[in-house]
């Protein structure tokens, strides 16, 4: 693979950009591989580049029954923070928050981490006293957070009206290296690094059933035919609920669609990304000037990739109050993906009643910013049998009431 | 917008005033059963994509609960029917299986 860099851009340039090459091949399916992951999405690429990296795994498949990046890893509103309140939530969130930090450098691929600052404004007493409760267990779990005044968030994001009729704006919980990447390129960065050590990256390659003989998992039958594997890994975020269906097994998890969407762009106006739980909505400006909101999911479940509109209409109509200027913008598009809930709003990334096969999902609304930190932990655990990271995640968590209770931290869909 | 009838007051409801309950015909386990039927019935989910069962509150109407049969990947809605029942009825079945033929749902197929 040949490294991008400054020097590259301008050699390409001298001879009209004809030696770029593909950033990743795109084979045919071999009938074995030591390790196949289901899903290119974020985490299932994250896994596969951390099994390579970090333990030598390198005879890997990773198969993907639409386009790379093409679930909700290329739908999220791209928010990184890592403020959570549990300490495994604090561990993995900011693993992969610090992972971002320099993850450009390490894939040799742009993925435009920028730790801009996220701020979750309190809107009420009860909020003011949950975020501060999170801003000392984040001291204590040594994740750089604090506890904001109203004037302090004025001066951070001069656009906020902190004084609005309903919900006047009474503190934030600030994390100044929190932030955005771009989405795309974090798949892409990923899938790139994969291909170079070898892997088989397969797309449009649906998995159809999983194959297991005396209670091991042998392999998987695809639209491309059948491939054979030692272990297997299943990463396909709101479609979780088939692939266990497929092994064998049910999870606590319900699919519901969740909804974004993008303004015109416009001037810069804002650099930090604002997170509004009371009233469900939150904005962040994109580098091309857009703003990107993100709103609510639907009360039940569904695989229709698109949602209700009432969602939209409810979290528009919020925004505008603590953000009065948005209110004449065009809005130029909306989209939805399906997230997979959990019981207690946190993932699950562990081994599964079928040996050899191991599953991570239950990301919901909130995995875009774990992704490195998830990929690091899931290769270890498909690796050696165990991490640190991954340990309070497991599925056996729901039969023994150990839940890693996250709903205020994800309250609001992020 | 989804749109369904409510059995108890007959009134056709927007998706917005009504509240959705999650999977219904759940099997209910208490104190006394094993560890897996607890979590089973508390926790594990069908979460189908296709014909889904499910539980809605005619929140500001009646005040009550009905059932839903709705496909997950449409949302086109087979009909409603009362929740106390154990499963669906005939005439939701048979509804179901006129636009999906040979579907099943494998404790009543
Ligand atoms: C609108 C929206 C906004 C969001 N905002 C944020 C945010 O601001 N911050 C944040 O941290 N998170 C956010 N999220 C959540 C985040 O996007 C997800 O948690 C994360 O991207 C999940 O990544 P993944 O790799 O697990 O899943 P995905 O990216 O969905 O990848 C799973 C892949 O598996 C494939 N697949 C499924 N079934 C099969 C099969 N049978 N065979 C082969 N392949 C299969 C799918 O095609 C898909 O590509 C948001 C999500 C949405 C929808
Ligand atoms: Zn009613």
């Amino acid at each position: 693979m040949k490294r991008y860099s400054a020097f590259a851009v301008a050699r390409e340039a001298f001879r009209h950009h004809t030696g770029w090459e593909r950033a990743w091949r795109s084979p045919e399916p071999k009938s074995h591989y030591d390790v196949i992951i289901i899903g290119a999405g974020g985490h299932g690429l994250a896994t596969a580049y951390y099994l390579g990296k970090n333990h030598g795994i390198k005879n890997v498949a990773v198969l993907e029954k639409g386009w790379l990046g093409g679930g909700n890893t290329g739908r999220n509103t791209t928010i990184i923070r890592s403020n959570y309140l549990q300490d495994p939530s604090a561990a993995i969130y900011e693993k992969a928050r610090s992972l971002y930090e320099d993850l450009s450098q390490d894939l040799n691929y742009n993925i435009m981490f920028s730790p801009r600052g996220v701020m979750m404004l309190a809107q009420t007493e009860h909020e003011i006293r949950g975020y501060q409760r999170t801003a000392h267990a984040n001291t204590l779990q040594g994740v750089a957070t604090e506890f904001i005044s109203p004037k302090r968030v004025k001066e951070l994001c001069p656009i906020i009206d902190i004084s609005g009729p309903r919900y006047p704006v009474l503190g934030a919980l600030w994390q100044p290296r929190g932030g955005t990447a771009r989405h795309d390129a974090v798949a892409w960065g990923y899938a790139r690094a994969c291909s170079d050590m070898g892997m088989d990256i397969i797309q449009k390659c649906e998995v159809t059933a999983i194959k297991q003989e005396g209670g091991r998992v042998t392999g998987v039958e695809t639209t491309k035919g059948a491939i054979g594997c030692n272990k297997m890994g299943i990463v396909v975020a709101g479609n979780s609920g088939q692939a266990a269906e497929m092994a064998g097994f049910r999870l606590p998890i319900e699919s519901v669609p969740l909804q974004a969407l993008v303004s015109e762009p416009i001037k810069p106006c804002m650099d930090v990304v604002v997170m509004a739980n009371t009233v469900h909505g939150y904005l962040s400006q994109s580098d091309k000037g857009e703003m990107v909101i993100g709103g609510g999911t639907d009360g039940h479940n569904a695989y229709t990739q698109r949602g209700s509109f009432h969602h939209v209409e409810e979290t528009v109509r919020a925004l505008i109050e603590t953000f009065p200027m948005i209110s004449r913008l065009k809005m130029l598009r909306q989209w939805g993906g399906i997230v997979d809930i959990t019981g207690d709003r946190s993932p699950i990334l562990s081994t599964t009643p079928l040996d050899g096969c191991f599953i991570n999902c239950g990301w919901g609304t909130g995995g875009f910013k774990a992704i490195p930190g998830s990929g690091f932990g899931m290769a270890q655990l498909m690796a050696t049998g165990h991490s640190p990271l991954t340990e309070q995640f497991g599925l056996n968590r729901f039969r023994e009431g150990r839940f890693i209770d996250e709903s205020v931290a994800a309250g609001v869909a992020h | 917008m989804l749109i369904l009838t409510c059995p108890n007051c007959g009134e056709a409801k927007d998706e917005t005033e009504l509240h959705a309950g999650g999977e219904a015909h759940l099997k209910r386990f208490g104190p006394g059963s094993s560890d897996a039927d607890f979590e089973a019935y508390l926790f594990e989910r069908e979460n189908p994509k296709g014909v889904h069962f499910e539980r809605w509150h005619c929140a500001p109407g009646c005040g009550k609960w009905f059932h839903a049969a709705r496909c997950t990947m449409t949302n086109e809605v087979f009909g409603t029917y009362s929740a106390q029942t154990t499963e669906p009825p005939e005439n939701i079945k048979d509804a179901i299986t006129a636009k999906r033929p040979g579907w099943h749902w494998r404790q009543f197929s």
